[in-house]
């Protein structure tokens, strides 16, 4: 077992940790935004994580460029898509939980 | 290595489980959207733990493409949420 091994299999089991808190945080939160919140973040730097241990375990060079490639993938559209559902989650309206005190957004229209 | 990617698997396992009951119990088309970019997410999660474990890039193609799909499934539902009102 190279100490190439034990890193990668610290990070896969780091990036799986964080998606599991993902999946909690979506299955127990109160509203959509909350849970846009737990469902984005945590568990794209979990995906980062896997796909690095990945990248230390793979042979070819033209496996580790696909890994990267869906790293830098995921970075650009988890935030556009997250962004997208929270603006048309508010604007259907009657979804945002009552312990939300500023609302922002329903102040701007 | 067996043993991280096999830890890292039933941690994959049990955050899947949660956003299945998400996926059922959400109220709203919003939660149920969330809940499958979640699940898409773990898709590639589980793919590149796989890979890792085999150390051969036989499931790559499938994780960039479930990647790719995923995010135009979630701009999609969101201009119909946007339309439709949910």
């Amino acid at each position: 077992m190279s100490p190439a091994d034990v890193v990668s299999g610290i990070l896969i089991v780091s990036g799986a940790l964080l998606g599991l808190v993902g999946g909690i945080g979506v299955l127990r939160l109160p509203d959509v935004f909350a849970r846009m919140h737990a469902a984005t973040k945590p568990p794209t730097l979990g995906l980062v994580l896997v796909a690095t241990g990945a990248i230390l375990r793979v042979d070819a060079i033209s496996d580790a460029t696909l890994l990267a490639l869906v790293i830098m993938l995921q970075f650009l559209t988890a935030p556009v898509g997250a962004h997208l559902i929270a603006r048309s989650a508010h604007a259907s309206g009657g979804q945002v939980d009552p312990a939300t005190d500023p609302d922002e957004l329903a102040e701007a229209d | 290595m067996i043993v991280a990617t096999n830890v890292a698997f039933v941690l994959i396992c049990v955050g899947v489980l949660s956003t299945l009951v998400r996926l059922v119990i959400g109220p709203s088309l919003a939660d149920r959207i969330v809940a499958t970019d979640l699940f898409l997410t773990f898709l590639v999660m589980g793919s590149a733990v796989l890979s890792a474990r085999d150390g051969r890039g036989t499931y790559l193609e499938v994780m960039l493409v479930v990647a790719v799909v995923g995010f135009l499934g979630t701009a999609i539902v969101a201009r119909f949420i946007e339309r439709r009102g949910a």
